[in-house]
């Protein structure tokens, strides 16, 4: 059992699997299309974009930006307020959006345009995909 | 004019008592409101062909929430029925209402009872409120995107709106601070709503912070209490001694993709949508609104509801709002009369459309809005929202 505070676990079915165990290598992977290039989240049958079946699971950098963010201090849970939850943007694709945490900086220097990378947090069997900020 | 929302007028509405842990069933407070609305309607249990609500039995989204089933309901009042529905998928909580004009104007039903309970207080008890996802197990569906990070609750997901939008815009506190302090204000008005003590800004600044830039009084206040409303065909208006609220409009749109997280525009959401729709299914305009009554679980979301229908331009909801003079009851635009659900109590989106129909129908007592000819009802926000528009009909 890990120490680390509570977090909720995602089910893990055969759509989501990739996504929440990606990290395991240290990779952040969304589903990807073979005919168009478009990244897919979350996970899904066919391309929005051009209708292609061909998805699969590819690595991406890592970078992103923060598209907005809030200080939660209300005690849902009540063993790590407060804490940053963000909304962050992966550099390879507009609008490729991932709800995370920012973590390993204090809640107030977070910003919105702040350079983050990601970095996994491992809660067996997941490994959740959190971001901390690229030093400038 | 052959659109088929004015084929419907709300001929009646009725509200149980309102407050904080009632400890009454969910359909206790439901035949209360469900038999002052028949009656306000001139009409008797029999005449009731149709049954609507919001989210309909069983809901997975926490205790209270949920309120009775339309089986419930039916068998409680041993109606016999022409059509009925109920769920949670929709233009938000007026999916409920439009659902029943529709089918009003399909022909299917003459009379629709349309209500929503809530017994989110007393289920509650005197714990803090509850975030989703707690009580431990795996999560699935669209929840696994947020909750896993700690976002808990709507008020941290919309955080991240107001946040946005301050951002972009220059949005203030301060400026935001006056949809909750003008609500108390009108709360005061209201025998019915929950906190009636004048709040200044200085008490909203100074309140415990929820989730930045959400205070305490950026949070709507949970509550006991079931609202209820008669749709009936519009020919009914005639048979009745009191002025009522034709249905002029519904906005129903929603273009963006529905999340949370990956809508185009986080500082709008699904209001936009709903809104643009609203105006494009009818000849009037924002400038002949006279009370706008806008959904507030967050202050946030009423600043969304203001821009997305084009009371002002995207992103001067603050400078709209500020001083709070504009959304006073003898402003320009008249916002949340009876308090919102910021002081008036969570009745969860129809709160506002028995507080639009009092207005329309010159019913409002202390708050009432001279001359009210024209109500704006918006519920929702984040990614679902509907609108609806409303005139008098005396």
């Amino acid at each position: 059992m890990s120490d680390l505070p509570f977090r909720v676990q995602p089910q893990l079915d055969d759509t989501n699997r990739f996504f929440w165990t990606s990290g395991e290598d240290g990779e952040l992977r969304f589903l990807r299309c073979g005919g168009c290039g478009y990244f897919l989240h979350p996970p899904g049958p066919r391309c929005p974009v051009c209708g292609g079946p061909e998805l699969t699971p590819e690595p991406v950098s890592g970078r992103a930006v923060v598209s907005t963010f809030t200080v939660n201090h209300q005690p849902w849970v009540g063993e790590a307020e407060p804490y940053v939850i963000a909304i962050v943007e992966l550099v390879e694709q507009e609008g490729l959006r991932l709800t995370t945490n920012i973590v390993g900086c204090p809640v107030d220097e977070v910003r919105i345009g702040m350079d983050v990378q990601v970095t996994f947090e491992h809660q067996p069997p997941v490994w959740f995909p959190l971001f901390e900020r690229v030093p400038a | 004019m052959t659109d088929f929302e004015r084929r419907s007028i709300i001929s009646g509405i009725g509200q149980s008592a309102v407050g904080r842990r009632l400890n009454r069933t969910g359909l206790d407070l439901t035949i209360e409101a469900a038999l002052l609305a028949i009656d306000d309607a001139g009409l008797t249990v029999g005449d009731i062909d149709g049954l609507a609500t919001y989210p309909g039995g069983g809901s997975p989204a926490g205790a209270g929430f949920s309120g009775p089933g339309t089986p419930e309901v039916q068998d409680a009042l041993r109606l016999e029925l022409n059509w009925h529905s109920g769920g949670i998928e929709g233009p938000a909580q007026l999916a409920a209402v439009v659902n029943a004009v529709m089918a009003v104007g399909a022909g299917l039903a003459r009379h629709v009872l349309v209500y929503r309970t809530v017994t989110e207080a007393t289920e509650q008890g005197t714990g803090g409120r509850q975030g989703i996802g707690t009580g431990g197990g795996g999560i699935s569906g669209s929840m696994q995107w947020n909750i896993p990070f700690r976002a808990y609750s709507a008020a941290n997901w919309l955080a991240m709106n107001a946040q946005r939008h301050f951002h972009e815009f220059g949005t203030t506190r301060e400026q935001l601070g006056q949809i909750a302090v003008t609500a108390r204000r009108h709360a005061g008005l209201n025998p019915k709503a929950v906190y009636r003590d004048p709040m200044s800004l200085d008490d909203y600044l100074s309140a415990r912070m929820i989730s930045t830039p959400f205070g305490l009084y950026d949070c709507d206040v949970p509550v006991d209490g079931s609202t209820a409303l008669i749709v009936s065909r519009a020919e009914h208006a005639a048979d009745l001694d009191h002025p009522v609220a034709r249905v002029e409009a519904v906005g129903t749109a929603l273009r963006g993709r529905p999340s949370w997280d990956q809508f185009d525009d986080l500082t709008t959401m699904a209001a936009r949508d709903a809104g643009a729709h609203l105006w494009s299914r009818t000849d009037l305009t924002p400038a002949d609104v006279d009370v706008a009554e806008l959904y507030d679980g967050f202050s946030f979301l009423a600043m969304t509801w203001i821009e997305a229908l084009g009371f002002c331009a995207r992103g001067e909801g603050g400078p709209f709002v500020e001083g709070g003079h504009r959304i006073s009851l003898d402003g320009e635009l008249p916002l949340n009369t009876n308090g919102g659900q910021l002081s008036g109590g969570r009745l969860h989106g129809f709160g506002f459309l028995h507080e639009a129909c009092l207005q329309l129908r010159g019913e409002a007592g202390e708050r009432q809005v001279a001359g009210a000819e024209v109500a704006v009802v918006g519920n929702g926000g984040g990614p679902i929202a509907g609108a609806m528009l409303f005139t008098r009909e005396a």
